[in-house]
C-alpha cells in the first residue's frame, strides 16, 4: 500500500464516521473490522492486528 | 403458571391424570428392598426405569408430585433422543405426535439474516429435531412405565432423607399414610434442578449463571407457520431483546421473550403483562387473530454441574446433575441420555455381564458430554444475550452485517446439532488412525439405509460388531463365547453403511449398547475385537 492509498483509506474512516455520527461509530467500526477479517481471510494477521491496536490507547 | 382462574394443571389441551400415593394396607411391604431406585418419575427418571428394565432390573420410582410436571418446559427432542426412545420401544407415540422440524431462520430488525439446516436427508430414520410437550414426553413414558412388570411407581412419596451405606442407599419416604425405609442397592437421582437429594447429600452444583432472564409463554391460535424455529433479534416489539418462537402440537405455539434490564422479574410474570408483551410478539409475526394464553414461566440461563456425577451408590441423572441453558435444547436431551448411559451400564454390571468398574465411566461420559454442551451453549447464550459491552457490540455488529452478508449470519446459528463424544472415557479406545473418516471410538454412530431399512433395525441389543466383510463376521462367530452379549452384524463391503463408517473390507467398529463407538480397526482380527469387548466391558480379567 503506498502512501498515497493509505492516506485515502484514512479519509475515507474519518469521514464515513462523521456520517454515522458518534452514536454508530462503534457499532460501525466493528462491523468493518469482522468484513475486513472475513476478506483478508488471514486469522492470524487479524488477531495480531487486534492485539496491536489495543495498544497504547 | 397459568391464567386467572385455572389451576396448576388445567390446560387448554391436556388431561392431567391424578395418581394416588401408595395404598396403606401395603404398609411394611414398602419396605422390602429394592434393587434400584429411582427418584423423580419426570422424563430422566422415566427413561432410566425403562431402560433398566430392558436389561431386566427391577426398580421403584419415587414421586412428589401426583401427576406430570405443570407445563410445556422442554419442548425439543433430539434425533439422538428419538433413538433412545426407540431402543426403550416408546418411540411410536413420539413419532405420530411430534412435530419434526430441519431449519431455523433468524431475523434482525424484522429481517431474515440466516436460514440454517441441521443435518438430514432419505438416510436418516429420524428428523434431527422434534417439538412436542413435555406432559406428552412424560404421558407416553408413562404409558410404556405402567405396561412394565419390573416398574413399580410410588406417587405423591417424598424422599426426605438419604444416606450411603457400603452396598447401597438407605432412603426415608413420606407418603400421605406416614412414613418409612427402604433399602436400594443403587439410587438414581433424577429429581431436577433443585434436587433434594443432591441437598441431602450435601453436594452443590458448580459453574457460571449467565445474563438474561426468558418469559416462557405458550399460546393456542391457528397461525399459519411451518415448524421453524424463528429467533427474533432486536425486534420492533422488544427493541434490544430476543425473541424465540417454536410450533408445538395442538396449535401451541411457545414464544420465549428475554427481559430488559429494567423489567422485574414479578411483574414481568404478571398475568397483564405477559398478556400484553405476547400480544406484542404476535402483532410482529402478524398474527391478528385470536390467541388463548395456555401457561408461563420465567428462565435464566446457567451452565451449572455437579463435579461428579457420583457419590457412594447414588449417581445423578439429568438436571439434578447439570443445568444448561435453553438456547442449546440440551436439557432434557442430554438427561435422557446420561438414563441410557447409566442404566445399560448399572443392568450389565448387575447381571454379571460387565465389571464394576464400568460404572466409573458413567460420570468422565456424560459429565464431558455436558462441558461440550456448556461451552456450545455459553457461545449460544453470549449471542443471545450478551453478557457486556464489548459482546453486545460484536453481536450487533454481527446482525447488522448478516444483513449484507451471509458469513456474518453464520455466528448467530444456535450450534444444536453439535455431537458429543465419550472420547475421554476409560472404556473407550484410542482411534486407528489409518481412518479417514467415519465416527472416530466416543462418538454416536452414523445411520445408513440398509436393505429395505436402516441399520439401526438391525443392531442387536446388546454390543454390536459392524463388520464389512465374511470371514472376520465368521472368525467372530466362531471365537466368541456364549455369554458374550454380542451380535456380529456382517454388512457388504459396498453400502451405504461401508461409506459413511469409511470401511473397507477389512474394518470393523465394535458399538455399545448406546450405540456409541467403543473401538474402531482398519484391519480387524478378531483377538483385538474380543479384548476391546472385554475392556470395553470391564471384564479384563477373562482372557480372548
Amino acid at each position: 500500500m503506498t502512501p498515497t492509498e493509505l492516506e485515502s483509506v484514512y479519509e475515507a474512516l474519518a469521514t464515513t464516521i462523521d456520517q454515522v455520527g458518534e452514536s454508530k461509530t462503534e457499532l460501525f467500526l466493528a462491523k468493518l473490522t469482522l468484513l475486513l477479517a472475513e476478506r483478508v481471510g488471514d486469522t492470524p494477521t487479524v488477531l495480531r492486528s487486534i492485539r496491536d491496536s489495543a495498544r497504547s490507547l | 403458571m397459568r391464567p386467572a382462574g385455572r389451576g396448576e394443571t388445567d390446560s387448554l389441551y391436556f388431561d392431567y391424570p391424578c395418581f394416588d400415593a401408595p395404598e396403606k394396607a401395603r404398609g411394611a411391604t414398602l419396605s422390602e428392598p429394592t434393587p434400584v431406585a429411582i427418584v423423580g418419575a419426570g422424563p430422566v427418571g422415566m427413561t432410566a426405569a425403562l431402560a433398566l428394565a430392558r436389561e431386566g432390573i427391577r426398580s421403584v420410582l419415587f414421586d412428589n408430585k401426583s401427576t406430570f410436571n405443570d407445563g410445556s418446559r422442554a419442548i425439543c427432542v433430539a434425533r439422538e433422543s428419538f433413538y433412545i426412545l426407540e431402543r426403550l420401544g416408546a418411540v411410536a407415540p413420539f413419532v405420530e405426535k411430534a412435530l419434526g422440524w430441519t431449519t431455523g431462520r433468524s431475523f434482525y430488525r424484522g429481517q431474515q439474516i440466516l436460514e440454517f439446516n441441521m443435518p438430514d436427508g432419505p438416510s436418516e430414520k429420524f428428523r434431527p429435531m422434534y417439538n412436542i410437550q413435555q406432559q406428552y414426553i412424560e404421558l407416553y413414558l408413562w404409558q410404556a412405565v405402567s405396561d412394565s412388570d419390573l416398574i413399580e411407581t410410588r406417587w405423591q412419596s417424598e424422599v426426605i432423607g438419604v444416606r450411603n451405606t457400603s452396598d447401597g442407599a438407605i432412603l426415608t419416604i413420606r407418603d400421605t399414610n406416614g412414613t418409612y425405609t427402604i433399602a436400594a442397592d443403587w439410587l438414581l437421582a433424577a429429581d431436577g434442578a433443585r434436587s433434594p437429594v443432591r441437598g441431602m447429600l450435601g453436594r452443590r452444583l458448580a459453574g457460571e449463571n449467565h445474563e438474561g432472564r426468558y418469559v416462557i409463554a405458550d399460546v393456542q391460535m391457528n397461525h399459519d407457520y411451518p415448524t421453524i424455529r424463528r429467533a427474533l433479534f432486536d425486534p420492533a416489539c422488544r427493541p434490544g431483546g430476543t425473541v424465540l418462537i417454536h410450533r408445538q402440537p395442538d396449535n401451541i405455539w411457545r414464544i420465549d421473550y428475554q427481559l430488559t434490564e429494567n423489567e422485574d422479574a414479578d411483574e414481568a410474570t404478571r398475568e397483564d403483562v405477559v398478556r400484553r408483551n405476547v400480544e406484542a410478539v404476535l402483532s410482529e409475526i402478524g398474527h391478528d387473530g385470536p390467541w388463548e394464553l395456555e401457561w408461563w414461566s420465567i428462565y435464566s440461563a446457567n451452565t451449572l454441574a455437579l463435579d461428579d456425577y457420583r457419590d457412594g451408590r447414588v449417581f445423578f441423572i439429568g438436571d439434578s446433575a447439570h443445568i444448561v441453558p435453553i438456547f442449546g435444547v440440551r436439557g432434557l436431551n442430554n438427561g435422557l441420555a446420561d438414563a441410557q448411559n447409566i442404566a445399560w451400564k448399572l443392568g450389565w454390571v448387575m447381571r454379571g455381564k460387565a465389571g464394576t468398574d464400568l460404572l466409573d465411566s458413567y460420570s468422565p461420559e456424560r459429565r464431558g458430554a455436558t462441558l461440550d454442551v456448556f461451552e456450545n451453549a455459553t457461545k449460544s447464550a453470549r449471542f443471545m444475550t450478551p453478557p457486556s459491552h464489548g459482546w453486545r457490540v460484536m453481536r450487533d455488529a454481527a446482525l447488522s452485517l448478516a444483513l449484507d452478508h451471509d458469513f456474518a449470519g453464520r455466528l448467530a446459528n444456535p450450534r444444536q446439532m453439535t455431537p458429543y463424544t465419550y472420547g475421554e472415557s476409560p472404556v473407550v479406545c484410542p482411534d486407528d488412525p489409518a481412518f479417514e473418516n467415519g465416527p472416530e471410538p466416543g462418538k454416536v454412530i452414523p445411520e445408513a439405509r440398509l436393505q429395505q431399512g436402516y441399520l439401526s433395525d438391525h443392531l442387536g441389543p446388546g454390543f454390536n460388531v459392524i463388520c464389512f466383510g465374511a470371514d472376520l463376521a465368521q472368525e467372530l462367530e466362531d471365537r466368541l463365547a456364549a455369554e458374550d452379549d454380542i451380535r456380529v452384524l456382517s454388512l457388504p463391503a459396498r453400502s451405504e453403511a461401508a461409506h459413511v463408517f469409511g470401511a473397507a473390507r477389512t474394518a470393523a467398529y465394535l458399538v455399545r449398547p448406546d450405540r456409541h463407538v467403543a473401538a474402531r480397526w482398519h484391519q480387524a482380527r478378531a483377538t483385538s475385537v474380543i479384548t476391546a469387548y472385554r475392556k470395553a466391558t470391564c471384564n479384563n480379567g477373562a482372557e480372548a
